[in-house]
């Protein structure tokens, strides 16, 4: 019944959604609005907007809910499952548990698309039982991160730093699972995804979001099914039961509450795959400027960016002692080779301790300490460089219209009394 | 009389209609729709439901755009009218909004208004601030 309401994927079936496959039928459209009184519909918000997250973080938006994390409480070197942020661009899914504490093992996973010539459908247990789990450290950031400071404004969720964190993913390779499904190496170019979380108009007929990732992203060892957070099912917020991972890429690749993966024999079409979503100016604009569809490209790797964790921004310290910082840096296509601080604009930079990473796409520690030179208000401000010489702006990058991929360098104010 | 085969098949449509119709009722979604919206409490100049600033017009923000989304996705962004009413549009395209007919002007008017972009540059001051005395041995 389920299957023929909503056609996973819109290869097949598209041309009879729900209402019409009951017009056909000769049924009646029942809305809710007109339901007898006392008649419980399933599936309302539930009373927490945030089950299952620490309550330090800064909630955007609670319809959807989108929520960020504060620089100071992402300051763990491996993101607690509580403290990471929430991006959402539809309804959870109802019927699953707030606060998981086992996985379905019945939930399906159906692989199809042009390039894989039949559809195969595996269970979340047969996933765990057929493929060897893998378990990586993968940085996870919004590709709208940052877009609060954009000017002119762009809009969207008024993203500050916090659309970021690095925990610890396990799940099973998506090559593995795609070469399982025989996957046509020769026709495939793209992943796409569907997943079980519906649209905020309340039409079951409209996918949510529905992106992915090229198929050499896909291939990748890192580019995970994942069940689990820390070794936890994921958080319901962040896709439980099942999700895809893609360290490096907008998050946004990476589908929440997994059910079917698409193989595309062309660059995947899905729901905010084209238009403005997710896409920047393929050719520079002046800030402002109203860029057409064809002329805008798919953000692919996320540029290099750092984050100062501790202290907490508006620090009043001593004179004469120093202040240690720390904080993390990443890097979507490569590793970051350098980090430095500055206490004067960036008139001169010094060097920090950086960390190697846990594995590829996962984030890096740097640590320093910094003297100040006489009493009064400071600004701290970070840089990475990436292995390519690429280094953070200290002033906004270019400019796009929805408001992506700003990078610019981090800072935190400091007193010294 | 009937075929026995033609009964199975009567039997088995009134069995589809009874789980279609089971279903409908477990999983139908309310179809939002602009409400006329009433005043409520003000608080520091901010409506108390919404968080809207509860001037001008801003209780058919509050019937129209709040039906489908959060206030907070007004409140947090910033626009001139020409921005604001790209985002109308794109959302009539996308997100099946509804025509505003005659109270699209207004509502204009009051999200140009309250809601107007601020000149930031390349890099505002920090703001908000909120100092506290930094423990060394933290």
């Amino acid at each position: 019944m389920f299957y023929l309401a909503r056609p996973q994927n819109p290869c097949l079936l598209s041309s009879l959604n729900r209402r019409k496959f009951l017009a056909l039928a000769g049924l009646p459209v029942v809305y809710a609005a007109s339901l007898p009184a006392g008649v419980q519909l399933l599936g309302l918000e539930p009373a927490d907007p945030l089950p299952g997250k620490h309550p330090g973080l800064t909630v955007l938006n609670d319809r959807p809910v989108n929520a960020e994390t504060p620089a100071h409480l992402l300051n763990d070197k491996v993101t607690p499952a509580e403290l990471m942020f929430v991006r959402n661009n539809g309804a959870v899914p109802r019927g699953l548990p707030e606060l998981p504490t086992s996985l379905p093992g019945d939930w399906t996973l159906r692989i199809a698309g042009e390039a894989v010539p039949e559809p195969v459908t595996f269970t979340l247990e047969e996933l765990q039982r057929r493929f060897t789990a893998h378990t990586y450290q993968l940085t996870l950031e919004c590709g709208g991160n940052g877009r609060k400071e954009f000017s002119p404004p762009a809009r969207g969720n008024q993203w500050s730093t916090g659309a970021v964190g690095c925990p610890k993913w396990t799940g099973v390779r998506l090559k593995d699972v795609l070469e399982a499904a025989g996957y046509d190496r020769k026709r495939a170019v793209y992943v796409g995804y569907y997943g079980k979380d519906t649209h905020l108009s309340g039409d079951p007929d409209k996918v949510v979001i529905s992106r992915g990732v090229p198929i050499a992203k896909a291939l990748e060892d890192e580019s995970l099914i994942a069940w689990a957070l820390n070794g936890k099912p994921l958080p319901l917020l962040n896709g439980y039961p099942l999700r895809l991972v893609f360290g490096g890429y907008p998050a946004s690749c990476s589908g929440k509450w997994l059910s079917e993966i698409v193989v595309r024999d062309q660059v995947h079409d899905g729901e905010k795959m084209g238009g403005q979503s997710y896409r920047v100016p393929c050719e520079p604009v002046a800030p402002g400027t109203t860029v057409e569809d064809e002329d805008m490209c798919i953000i692919l790797e996320m540029p290099v960016k750092s984050l100062i964790t501790s202290p907490r921004t508006g620090a009043v310290v001593e004179r004469g002692t120093p202040l240690s910082i720390a904080g993390h840096a990443w890097c979507g296509s490569s590793a970051v080779e350098r980090m430095e601080y500055s206490i004067d604009f960036g008139s001169s930079w010094s060097r920090c301790q950086l960390a190697a990473p846990a594995n590829r796409f996962a984030w890096q520690h740097f640590s320093a300490r910094v003297n100040f030179p006489k009493p009064g208000y400071y600004e701290v401000w970070a840089r990475a460089t990436d292995t390519a010489g690429r280094s953070q702006p200290m002033v906004l990058p270019g400019w796009n219209p929805r408001g992506y991929l700003n990078n610019a360098c981090h800072r935190i104010a400091v007193k010294v009394v | 009389m009937m075929s026995s085969t033609l009964r199975y098949t009567l039997l088995l449509l009134l069995l589809v209609a009874v789980a279609v119709g089971g279903y409908l009722l477990s999983d139908r979604e309310p179809e939002p729709r602009p409400t006329e919206a009433k005043p409520s409490r003000i608080v520091d100049g901010l409506d108390a439901d919404t968080g809207l600033i509860a001037e001008g017009d801003y209780l058919l923000v509050k019937g129209n755009c709040l039906a489908c989304h959060s206030a907070k996705l007004v409140t947090q962004n910033r626009a001139t009218r020409e921005g604001w009413l790209e985002m109308i549009h794109w959302m009539q395209e996308k997100q099946g909004l509804w025509d505003l007919g005659e109270q699209e002007g207004p509502i204009l008017d009051y999200l140009a208004t309250y809601y107007a972009p601020e000149e930031s540059g390349r890099r505002p001051p920090l703001g908000d601030i909120e100092w506290y005395i930094l423990n060394p041995t933290d």
